[in-house]
C-alpha cells in the first residue's frame, strides 16, 4: 500500500478511535451519575485516546520511510557476491546506481551478471516491506487505540495529560530553531573541515589568488594558492562599503526628517513608500543594477575620461545594495529616535538651541546606542545580500580598491560554485561551504556586537 | 564722563548684538541646510523607487501583448504528406511547417530566392505549427477546406511591431532587416498584423523562443513552494511563539532559544541556501530542484519572522483577558487556545502573510537546491522539478535576445503584483481587526 493511502487510513483510524473514546467516556459517565462527575469534559477522553491511536503509529511510519531504502540498500548489497562486497564505498554507490536503473528498465544490459539476481532480490525485499509497513504501522495504531481506549475511566486526567501533550508539541516547535542554528553550523562546519584537510587554511584565510575552476585538476595547477579568499573579501568589503556610504546618511537623515520635521500627514505617506523599497525583491534590484545602473555608469564616467570602465563595477552593485539597505537603516533609526524621551528635546529647546542643534548634540548621542547597532545590522545584510552581486557585479577575483573595476563577493563565489551539477568531493565545491562558514560566523558576530551594544549602551528612560 | 561710560556700554552692547545676530542667522542657516539635507534623502529614496519602478514597467509592459499575423491557411494534405489524421506516427512526422510557409508564399507571391523565403518564412513564430495541429486534430473536418487563422509572430516581428527597432541604423546592425520591415509594413497597411494581449505569457511554460515562454511554471512552482511553506512555518511559528511567550519558564535555556531565533533572523538568505543542499539533499536524498524542498529552506527562513511577529500580537492581548479565563477555572492551556490564540490571530495572519511575501521573493538560497534548471514543464506536484517567479526572473535576465529583457520586465510585473496584493491583504488585516486595549 503507498504511503500515502496508509496514512489516510491511518488518520480514519484515528478519527474512529477519538469517537469512540468520547462515547466510552459518556457511557461511563453514566455510572457515576452524569458527565459532571468525569474527571474531564468527554472530549478530552476522545482527544487523548486518539493520541494513543496516532502517535507511535505516525512514528513508526515515518521511520520506517526514513530508513527503508538505506536497509533494503545495504541487504541488497550484502547478498551479492564477495567481489562486489569487496568494492570501495563510492564504487559500491555505482553499483548501486546501475541495479536501480536496471530494476527502472532504463538500462538493459548489465555490467556484471549477479546484478540480475540483485534486482530480483531488491523487488523482493520492496514488496515485503510494502507489506510489512503496512501490517506493522495499522496494528500499532489500531493497538495504540485499543490501549488508549482501555485507559478511559472517570477518574483519568484526561485533560491534564491531553495539555501535557501540546505541551511537548509547543515545546518542540521552538526547538526548530535551536536545530536549525545547529543544522547550520554542522552542515558548512563538516565541509568545510573537509576543505581544509586539502587545502590548509593560512592559505585560505590569507591566500590572495583565487582561482577555484583551476583548481579542479590539482596536479596541474597547483591547488595551493588557487584558493586565497582575500580578494573574495577585499571585493565584498568593497561593494559594502560603497553600499553603507550611501545608505547610512540618507537612511538617517530620512529617519531624522520623518520623526523631528515632518507633519504627521507627510509621514503616513513617506514612511509606507519608503517600505515598499524594502518589499521588493532582490533580484529586481539586481536586474535594475545590471541593465540599467551599470550601463549609465560606464558611458556617464566613460565621458568622464575614465579608464575603460568594467560593465560589471562595484560602483553599480554597491549603489544599488545601498539604495535597497536604506529603508532597513532609517526604519531601525526611526524607531531609536521615536525612543528619546520628548522632556529632552524641551530642556534642550528651553536653552534656546534649534532644531537642528538639538538633533545633533541631545537626540543623536542619546540615540547612539540604537543607531550603532543598527548600522551593523546593515552592515550584515549588505555583506550576506546575494542576487545583487550575482547579477550585476563580476566573477573574476580582482584584488583592488578602484571601484569602477569588476570584483567578486563571498556570496557571488558560494552562488557559482554549487549551481549546477557538482561532484560533491572537489575542493571547489567544498570551499563554497567554507566561505559560508566564513559568511555565517561573520553576520553572527555583527548580530551579537549589535545586540551587545544596545543591551550594554543603552539608556533607560523613565 | 557719565556719557562716555554710557556710549562705551552702549557701543559694547551693540558691538554684542551685532555678533549675536551673526551668529544667529549662522544657525538658522545651519538648521536650513539640515533641514534640507534631510528632505533631499528623502527624495533621493523616492526618486529612485519611482525610476525603478518606472524602468521595469515601460519596459515590461510591451510584454503583455503580442503581434499576430493573420494567414489564409489551405489544409493541403498532400502537402502535408498525411492521408489519415488518426495514424499517430503520420501526425508526428508530417511537415507541418510546409501549410505556414505555403500560406506566405500565397500572400507574397512576388518574393523568391532561398534568402529572402528563408527571411519571408521567419515572420512567423515557430509555435505557430502546434497552433495548426492543433486546430486540425481538434477539427478534422477542416482537412482540405481554407481558412483565415491569426498566428503569433516571430519575436523580431514583435518587437518591430513594438517600435523597438529604429530602421535608421545601418541594415548590418539590426537583426531585422529592410525587406522584412517592407513585408511587415505591407501586413500592417492591408490590416492583416495586430496587436492582442499576450495569454501565451500566462499559460506557457519556459522556452528557449522569447515569443513563447510564458510564467505559469514559474508562478505553479511558486505556488507550490508557499503551500509547503505556509503549511509547515504556519503551525510551527505559532507554536513557537505560544510556547515562548505563555509557557517557557523565564530561565537560561529560554534566553538560548530566543537569542537564536534573533539570530537566524539575520542570517544570510544564502546560509540557508546551503544548509538545505548540505541536509535535504545530500543526507535526506530529497530530489532536486522541487518545490519540497523549496518550500522546507523557505520554512526555515521564514520560521524567526513568524515567530518574532506573532509573539508580538501575543503580547498585545492584555493580561486581563487571561486573569478573567483563570478565574472562571479555566486552564492555562484553555486560556490560551481559547481566548489568547483568537484574540492574537489577525496580528499573526498578518505577520504570516508578511512572512510569505518575503519567501516569495526570495532567490538565493533555491539557486543552492536547484531550483534553476530549465524546465519547460508546468510542474504538476510539489515533487517535479520546477522553478520559481523570482529565478525565472534570473534566469531570464542572463538571455542575450532583447525580446528577455521585455519578458523578464514583465515578469518582475507579475511578481511585484502578486507581492502588493498579499501586502495589501496583510495592511487589510491589520486595519480591520485591530483592536485597542
Amino acid at each position: 500500500m503507498a504511503s500515502s493511502s496508509l496514512f489516510l487510513i491511518l488518520i480514519l483510524i484515528v478519527l474512529v478511535v477519538y469517537l469512540f473514546g468520547r462515547k466510552r467516556s459518556e457511557i461511563l459517565a453514566q455510572a457515576v451519575g452524569g458527565v459532571r462527575n468525569l474527571h474531564s469534559l468527554p472530549n478530552y477522553y476522545g482527544l487523548m485516546a486518539a493520541v494513543w491511536a496516532g502517535v507511535p503509529g505516525l512514528l513508526l511510519l515515518c521511520a520506517w520511510l526514513a530508513f527503508e531504502n538505506t536497509v533494503i540498500q545495504n541487504m541488497v548489497i550484502a547478498g551479492m557476491p564477495d567481489h562486489i562486497n569487496s568494492l570501495s564505498q563510492s564504487e559500491l554507490g555505482l553499483v548501486w546506481m546501475e541495479i536501480s536503473n536496471l530494476q527502472l528498465g532504463a538500462m538493459s544490459s548489465a555490467s556484471d551478471p549477479s546484478y540480475f539476481a540483485a534486482i530480483d532480490r531488491l523487488e523482493l525485499l520492496r514488496s515485503q516491506s510494502q507489506i510489512g509497513k503496512t501490517v506493522l504501522v495499522l496494528s500499532l495504531t489500531v493497538l495504540g487505540g485499543l490501549v488508549g481506549w482501555r485507559l478511559i475511566r472517570p477518574e483519568q486526567k484526561a485533560r491534564n495529560q491531553f495539555e501535557g501533550v501540546l505541551r511537548l508539541l509547543l515545546l518542540m516547535s521552538s526547538m526548530i530553531a535551536i536545530l536549525t542554528t545547529v543544522g547550520i553550523l554542522f552542515s558548512v562546519m563538516f565541509e568545510s573541515i573537509r576543505f581544509f584537510q586539502t587545502v590548509p587554511i593560512t592559505d585560505f584565510v590569507f591566500g590572495t589568488k583565487w582561482s577555484p575552476q583551476m583548481a579542479l585538476n590539482a596536479e596541474v595547477a597547483g591547488s595551493s594558492g588557487a584558493f586565497g579568499a582575500v580578494p573574495l573579501f577585499a571585493g565584498t568589503l568593497l561593494i559594502a562599503s560603497i553600499a553603507l556610504i550611501v545608505a547610512v546618511p540618507i537612511g538617517l537623515m530620512t529617519a531624522v526628517y520623518l520623526v523631528e520635521y515632518a507633519s504627521p500627514k507627510m509621514r503616513s505617506i513617506v514612511k509606507p513608500l519608503l517600505e515598499v523599497l524594502a518589499g521588493i525583491p532582490t533580484v529586481v534590484y539586481g536586474f535594475f543594477a545590471a541593465l540599467t545602473m551599470a550601463p549609465q555608469l560606464k558611458t556617464f564616467f566613460e565621458n568622464l575620461g575614465a579608464d575603460p570602465v568594467s560593465s560589471e563595477s562595484a560602483l553599480a552593485a554597491g549603489l544599488v545594495m545601498g539604495i535597497m539597505i536604506i529603508p532597513f537603516v532609517s526604519s531601525l533609526a526611526d524607531d531609536v529616535i521615536n525612543a528619546v524621551p520628548n522632556s529632552m528635546r524641551d530642556g534642550s529647546y528651553g536653552l534656546g538651541a534649534t532644531r537642528s542643534e538639538t538633533i545633533k548634540l541631545v537626540v543623536f548621542p542619546a540615540a547612539l546606542p540604537g543607531i550603532v547597532s543598527g548600522v551593523l545590522l546593515a552592515v550584515s545584510r549588505a555583506i550576506g545580500e546575494t542576487m545583487i552581486v550575482v547579477m550585476a557585479a563580476g566573477l573574476a577575483a580582482n584584488l583592488t580598491g578602484n571601484p569602477l573595476e569588476a570584483v567578486t563577493t563571498v556570496t557571488v563565489q558560494i552562488a557559482t560554485l554549487l549551481v549546477g551539477d557538482q561532484e560533491f568531493d572537489s575542493p571547489k565545491t567544498l570551499s563554497a561551504f567554507a566561505l559560508g562558514l566564513m559568511l555565517f560566523i561573520t553576520t553572527l558576530m555583527l548580530n551579537i556586537v549589535a545586540l551587545a551594544v544596545v543591551k550594554r549602551f543603552r539608556e533607560q528612560y523613565d | 564722563m557719565t556719557d562716555q561710560t554710557l556710549n562705551a556700554i552702549e557701543r559694547l552692547a551693540l558691538v554684542k548684538q551685532e555678533r549675536m545676530a551673526a551668529q544667529l542667522s549662522k544657525r538658522y542657516g545651519k538648521e536650513k541646510r539640515f533641514r534640507f539635507f534631510g528632505m533631499a534623502s528623502i527624495v533621493i529614496g523616492l526618486t529612485f523607487l519611482a525610476v525603478l519602478l518606472g524602468t521595469i514597467f515601460t519596459a515590461g509592459f510591451s510584454t503583455f501583448f503580442s503581434s499576430e499575423i493573420k494567414l489564409t491557411i489551405h489544409y493541403d494534405a498532400a502537402l502535408l504528406g498525411l492521408s489519415d489524421l488518426n495514424d499517430e506516427d503520420q501526425v508526428r512526422l508530417a511537415d507541418w511547417s510546409q501549410l505556414v510557409k505555403k500560406a506566405l508564399k500565397t500572400r507574397f507571391p512576388e518574393v523568391s530566392g532561398r534568402k529572402q523565403s528563408r527571411q519571408l518564412n521567419g515572420l512567423a513564430s515557430s509555435i505557430s505549427i502546434y497552433t495548426l495541429k492543433d486546430r486540425l486534430l481538434a477539427n478534422p473536418a477542416l482537412m482540405g477546406t481554407t481558412e483565415d487563422v491569426w498566428l503569433m509572430a516571430d519575436d523580431e516581428v514583435d518587437a518591430y511591431m513594438k517600435g523597438q527597432v529604429d530602421p535608421s541604423v545601418p541594415e548590418i546592425e539590426r537583426r531585422f532587416n529592410d525587406f522584412q520591415i517592407g513585408l511587415v509594413d505591407q501586413l500592417v497597411a492591408s490590416g492583416e498584423m495586430k496587436q492582442s494581449f499576450n495569454t501565451t505569457f500566462f499559460t506557457n511554460g519556459d522556452s528557449r523562443e522569447p515569443e513563447q515562454a510564458g510564467i505559469r511554471g514559474a508562478m505553479i512552482g511558486s505556488f507550490f513552494t508557499l503551500l509547503v511553506t505556509l503549511s509547515l512555518s504556519f503551525p510551527i511559528g505559532i507554536s513557537a511563539a505560544i510556547y515562548l511567550e505563555e509557557f517557557a519558564p523565564k530561565n537560561r535555556y529560554t534566553e538560548i532559544i530566543e537569542v537564536n531565533i534573533n539570530n537566524l533572523a539575520a542570517v544570510p538568505s544564502i546560509v540557508f541556501g546551503l544548509l538545505g543542499l548540505a541536509v535535504f539533499i545530500n543526507l535526506f536524498h530529497l530530489p532536486r530542484s522541487a518545490p519540497l524542498v523549496g518550500g522546507l529552506v523557505l520554512t526555515l527562513m521564514t520560521l524567526p519572522t513568524i515567530i518574532i511577529s506573532s509573539r508580538s500580537s501575543i503580547k498585545a492581548v492584555p493580561p486581563s483577558i487571561r486573569e478573567a479565563a483563570l478565574g472562571l477555572g479555566a486552564s492555562k492551556m484553555q486560556t490560551v487556545l481559547h481566548h489568547v490564540l483568537p484574540l492574537a490571530m489577525p496580528g499573526m495572519l498578518t505577520g504570516t502573510i508578511i512572512g510569505m511575501a518575503q519567501a516569495l521573493g526570495e532567490t538565493a538560497p533555491l539557486l543552492m537546491i536547484g531550483m534553476i534548471a530549465f524546465i519547460a514543464d508546468v510542474p504538476g506536484t510539489p515533487l517535479d522539478p520546477s522553478t520559481v517567479l523570482p529565478v525565472q526572473v534570473y534566469l531570464w535576465s542572463d538571455l542575450p535576445e532583447r525580446a528577455f529583457v521585455a519578458k523578464t520586465s514583465g515578469a518582475i510585473m507579475v511578481l511585484l503584483g502578486f507581492l502588493a496584493i498579499m501586502n495589501l491583504i496583510a495592511v487589510f488585516l491589520r486595519k480591520k481587526f485591530e483592536q485597542r486595549w
